[in-house]
C-alpha cells in the first residue's frame, strides 16, 4: 500500500535535515521527522493505564514500583504480534528481564501516537515495527540511562560504572544493586538525556531471539483476553444495523412494528448508514432486525452482477488508461519480438472476513465527546469523524483500543465506517446508555469494502536469444483512494498507486516497459485487503514470467535471476528458497514445481511450492518454502508465524474464494459460501529467513503475494494447466 | 427461567428457550471466551463441551442445553485441558487469538478421547475450526505435543 511513503519516511530518517512534509487534501496526512520521544514515569500499578495521554516524556514507558515494566504500544496487535515486537525493542535498550515486561495499548492521541509514515495514529501497510524502531530503541536506551544515573548518584560512583543486565543495575566494585523499580520514582524527575547511545546490534540479547513468547500466549489461551466484542458497560445495550443490500442504496420506508414487538427490542432507529436495531441483547437485536421491513432506494445503487461488470472491464481494457510506467517504447518492441506471449488474468472481489466481525462500543460523555471501546487500526481518522458527528473536539474522542480478532486490512477505513456508524446510533439513542454495534458474519461477508475486482491483460516479448524485451500491461479495477483524505497523495495523474504497485515498479529489468490504468468507478466499496496491490499485480507478473520463462526455453529461477541482477535481496530469497525446496530435483509424473518472487512493504520474498494434480484436476499443495528477507528481525517466532499465516491466508483464497454479485447482490453470505482454508488444507509451509543488519521492515503482508503465484507456477509444471482467472476454481482446478 | 450448569454451577436465567447458548453465556452470564463468529456453526469459535461432547454454542438453543452440563474455556480443566493449554503457549501458536477458544476446546476434547491422534484424527475433529490467521502448523503441532506430555 504505501511501499513510496515507507521509502520517503526512510529517507527522511536517513536524512534528518531534509525532514519533508507532505499534506493531504484534508490536511490529514502529514509525513514528518521522526521525533525521539523518551522517558518514563512510575505508575503504582501498570494494569491502571488507560485514558488520555500523560505528558510527551513519559509516552512510550511505564516503570513501576513492582518492577513491571509496561510499553505503550502505539499500533493495533490483530495478531501480527506487535504488541510482543515493540515490547521486545523497549526491552532491548533497557536491558530488561523479558519476563518483567508487560504490553499495552497506547491511548489515541495524535501528538505522541502518530506514525510517522501516515502522519495520523494508525495501524497498516506493515510500518509498525519500521516506524518504531528508532522511537523505540531510543526510548529504552533514554529510560536505561536516567535509571543508570539515578543510581550512580545515590551510590556516588561515576555512572561509566553502573551496569545494566537483566532488570539489574549494578555497581560491581561495591557490590551494590537495585532494581529498576527501586529506581524509578527518582528516575523519572530527571530531564531525558538529549543523546543517547545504541545498541550494537552484536550485543542483542532479546532482539532476534527465538525463545521469547508473545505477551498474549496465555491471556488468548485461557478466554481472558478483551476483545472489542467482549467490553461489557454497565447497562449497555446492544444494535445491528439492517444495511441497504444493494451497494449505495438508502432507506426509502421502514415498518418497525413487528421489530418493536420482539422482546428485548427497545428502539428502531433510523441513522445515515440504515436502520438500526437497538436490543437488550445480541440475540434481541438480531431478531428484531429479521422483523424489520425496510424498503431500499436503489436509485445510486449498483444494479449490474460481476459478470456484467467484468464485460464493461473487458470493453475498458480495449482502450489506452492513465500511464502508470513508460520506459522505452514496449508497443515498437513488441512488434519486432522473436516471440510474443499475452494472457488476461481475472482476480474477484475478496472479503477480509476477519474471525472477530466488526463492533464497537460507544458511550456518550456527559461533557461532551463520547469513549470509544474498539479494535482500532486507525485511532487518528476515528478521532475527527466521530468528533466531526458530535460536534466535538477531536481530543474529545476517548478511543480505548482493544484487541482485535484479525483484521487483514478491514479495521483500517479512510472514513472509519463501522466506528461511525457506532456513533451514529449512540447519538440517536440520546446517550441513555452505552451503545455496543455488532455486525453478523452475514453483514461482513456482505458488507463490502473489498479487495476490488482486477482485470490486468498483459503482452510481453522476447527477443531471439528468449531475453525480456518487451512489457505492456493494462490494469483494469476500481481505486479506493478516490474520495478519501489519502487521494491527494495516493492519486497521482488518475493512477492510484494502489492499483498499480508491483506492476508499474517491476523489478525485472525489461528495457521496453509500459503500464496503465482504468479505474472504473462503483457504489461498491473497496479497501486495501493484506499486502494491497500486490494481492493481483504480483501474480500476474510472476505467472506470466513463468510462461516466458517457458517460452524461452529457460529455467524459472534461472530465467528470473537473470533479470534481477540489480536486486541483491531478490536475488538472495530466490536462491535460498530454490535451494532449500531443491529446486532442480526431479519430481515423479503428476508434481510439480513453482517459484514467485516479489517486493512489497520493502520485503523480500520468495515461494516455492510443491504440488499434485490428479486427473481429475484436484490440487494437492504437498509442501511450500518460503524464503523471506525483513532486514534485522525482532521476533523469529513471530516472523515465521506471519510468513506462516500469510502463506495459508494467500492460498486459501487462490484456491476457491470470490465474492460474487448478481443483479447488485451479493451471492455469497457467511463462511459456507465463502469458504476459508481449513486446518486439513493447510500445507506443511517451512520459512527461512536470511540473516541481515539492515532496518527492520514488515512481514505482516509480504507473505502473501508469491504464495498462490508459485503454487499456480507449479499448478503448470505438474499438469501444463494455467490458472489466469481466480481462483483456480474458474480455471477449472477443483 | 431455564437452569443451565455451567462450569460446574447451576445458573438461573430468564431467556427465551430459543435463544442460543453463545448468546445466553456472553450477554447473561458475561463468560466472553467462548466466541461468536459465524452463527451457523461453520467455524467453531463458540464451541463448548456439553457433557464433554464438543458443540457449536451458537447452534444449541438454551433449551437444549438444559439438564446437561456444559464447559466453557473459562472452567476447562483436566489432564487434556492442562497439556494443551500448555502446548499453546509453548508453540506460541495464537496470532489474533479470536479462535483460539474454540480451537483449544476442540483439542482438548479429542485429547480426552484419543490419547495418541493421528493426522487424519487432527484433521477429523479440528476442520470445523477456522482460523483466518491460519495458524493450523501450530495447532496440529501443539496436538501433537500436548499427546506427547499426556502419555508421558
Amino acid at each position: 500500500m504505501l511501499n513510496q511513503l515507507i521509502k520517503q519516511a526512510a529517507a527522511d530518517v536517513a536524512a534528518p535535515s531534509r525532514r519533508g512534509f507532505l499534506k493531504g487534501a484534508g490536511g490529514a496526512l502529514v509525513l514528518g521527522a521522526m521525533l525521539p520521544r523518551t522517558g518514563f514515569a512510575t505508575e503504582a500499578a501498570a494494569s491502571k493505564i488507560v485514558g488520555p495521554a500523560d505528558p510527551r516524556p513519559q509516552a512510550f514507558i511505564r516503570i513501576a514500583a513492582d518492577d513491571t515494566v509496561t510499553v505503550l504500544v502505539k499500533h493495533l496487535d490483530k495478531g501480527q504480534g506487535i504488541m510482543t515486537g515493540l515490547t521486545t525493542i523497549v526491552a532491548e535498550e533497557l536491558d530488561a528481564d523479558w519476563a518483567q515486561m508487560r504490553g499495552a495499548f497506547a491511548p489515541a492521541d495524535g501528538a505522541l501516537y502518530a506514525n510517522h509514515f501516515f502522519g495520523i495514529q494508525g495501524t497498516g501497510g506493515s510500518t509498525a515495527v519500521a516506524n518504531s524502531w528508532d522511537e523505540l530503541r531510543m526510548a529504552g536506551a533514554a529510560a536505561r540511562a536516567m535509571l543508570v544515573a539515578t543510581a550512580a548518584a545515590r551510590w556516588s560512583v561515576p555512572a561509566s560504572s553502573v551496569t545494566v543486565e537483566r532488570g539489574l543495575v549494578r555497581h560491581a566494585a561495591s557490590n551494590r544493586s537495585a532494581r529498576f523499580g527501586a529506581l524509578a520514582e527518582d528516575a523519572a524527575k530527571l530531564p531525558v538525556p538529549q543523546t543517547v547511545a545504541l545498541k550494537d546490534p552484536k550485543a542483542y540479547t532479546l532482539i532476534g531471539n527465538p525463545s521469547l513468547h508473545r505477551l498474549d500466549h496465555v491471556s488468548k489461551t485461557d478466554g481472558t483476553a478483551i476483545f472489542a466484542m467482549d467490553i461489557r458497560r454497565p447497562g449497555q445495550v446492544t444494535a445491528v444495523l439492517a444495511r441497504s443490500p444493494r451497494f449505495g442504496g438508502t432507506v426509502k420506508a421502514v415498518d418497525a412494528a413487528a421489530a418493536k414487538r420482539v422482546p428485548g427490542v427497545l428502539e428502531v432507529l433510523t441513522v445515515p448508514m440504515g436502520v438500526a436495531v437497538v436490543a437488550r441483547n445480541t440475540w434481541a437485536a438480531m431478531k428484531g432486525r429479521e422483523a424489520l421491513t425496510v424498503e431500499w432506494d436503489d436509485a445510486g445503487a449498483e444494479m449490474r452482477g460481476t459478470e456484467e461488470m467484468l464485460a464493461d472491464y473487458r470493453k475498458l481494457a480495449e482502450r489506452p488508461g492513465n500511464v502508470a510506467a513508460d520506459t522505452g517504447d514496449a508497443a515498437k518492441a513488441l512488434a519486432g519480438a522473436a516471440k510474443v506471449v499475452e494472457a488476461e488474468f481475472v482476480f474477484p472481489y475478496l472479503a477480509h472476513a476477519p474471525m472477530e466481525p466488526l463492533n464497537a462500543t460507544v458511550e456518550l460523555n456527559p461533557e461532551g465527546g463520547c469513549t470509544i471501546w474498539a479494535g482500532s487500526q486507525f485511532q487518528g481518522v476515528e478521532q475527527k469523524v466521530a468528533a466531526a458527528m458530535l460536534g466535538c473536539k477531536p481530543e474529545q474522542v476517548v478511543i480505548n483500543t482493544v484487541w482485535a480478532g484479525g483484521s487483514f486490512g478491514r479495521r483500517a477505513t479512510p472514513d472509519a465506517d463501522y466506528i461511525a456508524e457506532a456513533v451514529a446510533i449512540a447519538k440517536a439513542y440520546g446517550g441513555k446508555a452505552p451503545v455496543h454495534l455488532v455486525w453478523t458474519r452475514e453483514d461482513d461477508i456482505r458488507g463490502g469494502r473489498y479487495r476490488p475486482l482486477f482485470l490486468h491483460r498483459v503482452k510481453a516479448g522476447l527477443d531471439a536469444g528468449g531475453r525480456l524485451v518487451a512489457w505492456q500491461q493494462r490494469i483494469v479495477g476500481q481505486s479506493f483512494m478516490g474520495g478519501t483524505p489519502f487521494e491527494a497523495f495516493m492519486v497521482k495523474n488518475g493512477v492510484d498507486a494502489t492499483s498499480v504497485e508491483g506492476a508499474s515498479d517491476m523489478a525485472y529489468a525489461v528495457p521496453n516497459l509500459h503500464v496503465d490504468l482504468h479505474s472504473p468507478p462503483s457504489p461498491v466499496t473497496t479497501l486495501w485487503w493484506r499486502s494491497v496491490g500486490h494481492t493481483h499485480t504480483a501474480y500476474a507478473k510472476e505467472v506470466m514470467i513463468d510462461e516466458l520463462a517457458a517460452a524461452a526455453g529457460k529455467d524459472p529461477v534461472a530465467f528470473r535471476l537473470e533479470m534481477l541482477k540489480d536486486h541483491p535481496r531478490l536475488q538472495g530469497v530466490l536462491k535460498l528458497a530454490a535451494e532449500k525446496a531443491g529446486w532442480g530435483q526431479a519430481l515423479p509424473k503428476g508434481k510439480g514445481r513453482g517459484v514467485a518472487v516479489h517486493e512489497s512493504f520493502s520485503s523480500f520474498v520468495a515461494h516455492v511450492a510443491e504440488v499434485s494434480v490428479d486427473e481429475q484436476g484436484r490440487v494437492t499443495i504437498d509442501r511450500v518454502v518460503c524464503a523471506v528477507d525483513c532486514g534485522q528481525v525482532v521476533n523469529p517466532n513471530v516472523v515465521e508465524a506471519q510468513i506462516s499465516g500469510g502463506t495459508g491466508w494467500a492460498i486459501g483464497h487462490a484456491l476457491r474464494d470470490e465474492i460474487t454479485l448478481t443483479g447488485g447482490l451479493v451471492d455469497q453470505s457467511n463462511f459456507d459460501g465463502y469458504q476459508p482454508l481449513r486446518n486439513s488444507e493447510m500445507p506443511p509451509v517451512e520459512v527461512h529467513v536470511i540473516p541481515s543488519a539492515e532496518r527492520p521492515t514488515g512481514v505482516g503482508e509480504p507473505g502473501v503475494p508469491t504464495a498462490a503465484p508459485a503454487v499456480a507456477n507449479a499448478v503448470f509444471a505438474a499438469s501444463g494447466k494455467r490458472l489466469h482467472h481466480l481462483p483456480f476454481t474458474r480455471s477449472g482446478m477443483v | 427461567m431455564i437452569r443451565l450448569n455451567i462450569n460446574g454451577q447451576d445458573r438461573d436465567v430468564d431467556v427465551p428457550g430459543d435463544m442460543p447458548l453463545l448468546w445466553v453465556l456472553r450477554d447473561e452470564l458475561n463468560l466472553t471466551g467462548t466466541k461468536f463468529g459465524c452463527g451457523i456453526a461453520q467455524c467453531g469459535a463458540c464451541t463448548v463441551h456439553m457433557d464433554g461432547t464438543p458443540v457449536r454454542a451458537c447452534q444449541t438453543p438454551a433449551e437444549t442445553a438444559a439438564g446437561t452440563r456444559i464447559t466453557t474455556i473459562e472452567g476447562v480443566s483436566g489432564k487434556a485441558a492442562e497439556a494443551v493449554q500448555a502446548a499453546w503457549r509453548t508453540l506460541d501458536v495464537v496470532q489474533c487469538g479470536y479462535c483460539q477458544s474454540g480451537q483449544i476446546m476442540s483439542a482438548v476434547a479429542l485429547l480426552t478421547d484419543n490419547r495418541n491422534p493421528t493426522d487424519d484424527d487432527i484433521d477429523a475433529a479440528m476442520d470445523g475450526n477456522v482460523c483466518r490467521c491460519a495458524t493450523y502448523p501450530r495447532i496440529r503441532a501443539a496436538i501433537k505435543d500436548a499427546a506427547k506430555a499426556m502419555g508421558a
